[in-house]
């Protein structure tokens, strides 16, 4: 009897611990910006994070810890210290800025934390310096622009001027492009890189462009930056003569409706469109906008992603450190995004890259897919795993 | 383009830079030279006069409503900030005035964010003065045109107020010695405050007026306030002529070195910038000799 009795006080106890497991089983450190200039991006990068367990009903698994990176190398380093050592997370997701993830690298790589990069593009982190505890599901620098350089020489467009901020992304998104560009036979007439976040004014960059007579100008800008100079590209009235191309940041979603008429006719690549006419990306949008009254810009479908990602791995078996950035790499679906899976090369996605054009549609803007090249994988880069 | 087109425009985009780069400084100068202020606020207040100005645009559909609004929306924000901060500040000597404005920056920095959000905004040109005008063979934007048409009347207005009218005089008497001007029956605390305005007004309206050229971002007030102390130190502290002569340096050099020599653009201010505090420390024309 008294054994009968103690043996369903210990079930009851172990069941009670289970059921608690069942609750929280998951610590999972959110770290993205909330100040500075990338703080819309990490916004979007959470709710499309958070959007992602929600659609799941699997919010209750984890235990979420946010830290803000700022754009600071420094503090994003010593928040990922915080989050492993203080925290003890099972996985880290997020990181907005390539110096944020540069500081960060060597940190999670010795730690064997597992990292979920859903925004950095920096080619290094799935190059040379890549390590198998980081795996990203956001893009490359060069991934986004290597399809654009083909693409356009199909046009017929043989003469390039590029514009782009002067820092590691800006280059890399440049590079990328001409890569392809030329290797088709394409010019690249002149270029310039201008400085970062201090370039207020581009009308001295516009004229010298003109001034070398191209098919069009290629560039790479981002937040305010893009706005400011989609704004002075229409005000010039240039269009006719010498179009616009860019990454498909320039147009994004998330501020194309600040750029206005401007942005019409502007054409980019991106690695993900709001307006993709796919079923999953149909019922993604429309869920979306119902939880938040907005369309999903690439940075909340990268934080959706993220999560998805997590989730498979946990799906999979995935328990701690460990087993989640060895399952990882193995998740493969098709999402808003299209067919998506982590190449086990480099650990970085393989992707469709849309190419698109902006379009009027009623009193707003919305992108019009134009071109798409399938499963582009980036190549190793001197990356081993 | 002929080379002639390329230069016409390029100087079309200096003297577009230059005369927004007054719109600020002139404030900022004139402040600096009346009450031995350092406002480092002032690019907080020009941020304000952008964001207010889009605000005013999208609920009246008219640019000219904050055009003329968000310059008077200013004014008001910075008679609180006297009221409350700059008068008692006046005395306590000027680090303790650079780290009290210097935190209204960022407090504004994040009023901005709570009020209108992370995500840059943008603003579009009045229907009138969007497309571009022919000048001297050359289309170039007409809404450029308008800021530095704009520049010059506000350049003209103020140095035939400092120059020929009375109140100019009593300025001008306050910045040379103050205790002498309020012995002499000015009442400077009064005038201070009046100048003090026109001052945020300008910031404004620089702005507003900037708003559709630079579009609206949180970090704005910060990035245009290196350039603008630098328009203020090379053209001399307080000193109207010098803030036309220095924002017509600083824009020039910004812009043809843009053009011309992209690679080193951007420190080519600082070089001269260091020159002249070196050679002149008072500036090219200081308000007082």
């Amino acid at each position: 009897m008294q054994n009968w009795i103690s043996t369903i006080a210990v079930a009851a106890v172990l069941s009670a611990a289970g059921a608690s497991a069942a609750l929280a089983e998951t610590t999972v450190g959110l770290l993205l910006p909330k100040s500075g200039v990338f703080a819309a991006l990490g916004a979007e990068i959470d709710d499309g994070f958070m959007f992602a367990l929600e659609e799941a009903g699997r919010v209750d698994e984890f235990t979420i810890v946010r830290e803000d990176t700022e754009v600071k190398p420094p503090v994003g380093l010593a928040k990922a210290r915080k989050l492993v050592l203080q925290d003890k997370v099972d996985t880290i997701v997020g990181v907005v800025s390539s110096g944020v993830l540069g500081a960060m690298r060597d940190f999670v790589h010795q730690a064997e934390v597992p990292l979920i990069v859903a925004n950095a593009g920096n080619d290094h982190a799935t190059g040379k310096s890549c390590s198998p505890y980081i795996v990203r599901v956001s893009f490359s620098n060069s991934q986004i622009n290597r399809p654009m350089g083909e693409w356009m020489y199909e046009q017929g467009i043989r003469k390039i001027y590029t514009l782009a901020p002067d820092y590691a992304a800006g280059h890399q998104m440049i590079d990328g492009f001409a890569e392809t560009f030329t290797a088709a036979g394409g010019e690249i007439v002149g270029g310039e890189f201008t400085p970062f976040g201090q370039t207020n004014d581009f009308g001295p960059y516009l004229t010298t462009a003109r001034a070398t007579n191209p098919d069009g100008i290629f560039v790479f800008y981002a937040g305010g930056e893009a706005i400011r100079f989609v704004k002075q590209y229409g005000s010039f009235d240039i269009k006719a003569d010498v179009p616009l191309y860019g990454s498909g940041f320039l147009t994004s979603p998330l501020y194309v409706g600040a750029e206005g008429d401007a942005a019409i006719g502007v054409k980019a690549s991106l690695h993900y469109v709001p307006t993709l006419d796919t079923p999953e990306n149909n019922a993604f949008v429309a869920a979306f906008k119902a939880r938040f009254d907005r369309m999903p810009s690439e940075y909340a479908v990268q934080g959706y992603d993220s999560a998805r990602l997590l989730l498979g791995a946990i799906d999979a078996g995935a328990t701690d450190r460990a087993s989640i950035a060895a399952a990882l790499p193995k998740v493969a679906y098709t999402g808003p995004r299209g067919p998506l899976e982590i190449d086990p090369a480099t650990n970085n996605v393989v992707q469709n890259i849309y190419i698109y054009d902006t379009v009027k549609d009623g009193d707003g803007l919305t992108q019009k897919v134009v071109g798409q090249v399938n499963g582009v994988r980036d190549a190793v880069n001197g990356c081993k795993l | 383009m002929s080379d002639a087109a390329f230069w016409i425009l390029q100087l079309l985009n200096a003297l577009q830079y230059s005369m927004l780069l007054f719109l600020l400084s002139i404030g900022l100068t004139v402040i600096f030279g009346l009450l031995h202020f350092m406002n480092l606020a002032h690019g907080a207040l020009y941020m304000m006069g952008a964001y207010i100005g889009i605000s005013i645009t999208s609920a009246t559909g008219s640019f000219w409503a904050a055009f003329f609004l968000a310059p008077l929306a200013v004014t008001a924000i910075g008679a609180v900030l006297y009221f409350t901060l700059i008068r008692r500040l006046r005395n306590a000597g000027p680090m303790n005035q650079v780290l009290v404005t210097f935190g209204l920056i960022f407090v504004f920095l994040d009023i901005v964010r709570l009020g209108w959000g992370d995500i840059a905004l943008g603003l579009d040109a009045p229907t009138a003065l969007q497309g571009t005008t022919k000048f001297l063979s050359v289309s170039y934007p007409t809404y450029r045109f308008f800021i530095i048409g704009l520049g010059l009347v506000v350049m003209a207005t103020l140095m035939t107020i400092v120059s020929r009218t009375q109140i100019g005089a009593m300025i001008r008497a306050s910045v040379e010695n103050d205790d002498m001007a309020a012995a002499m029956g000015i009442n400077v605390g009064r005038l201070f405050f009046a100048v003090f305005c026109v001052g945020c007004a300008l910031a404004g309206l620089a702005g507003v007026v900037a708003a559709p050229v630079f579009s609206a971002t949180t970090g704005m007030g910060i990035s245009i306030l290196i350039p603008t102390l630098i328009v203020v130190v090379i053209g001399g502290l307080g000193s109207l002529q010098g803030a036309v002569v220095g924002s017509l340096i600083v824009g020039s050099i910004e812009t043809i070195g843009a053009a011309v020599l992209p690679g080193v653009a951007s420190i080519l201010i600082y070089v001269l910038l260091a020159v002249i505090l070196v050679v002149r420390p008072a500036g090219l024309i200081p308000a007082r000799v």
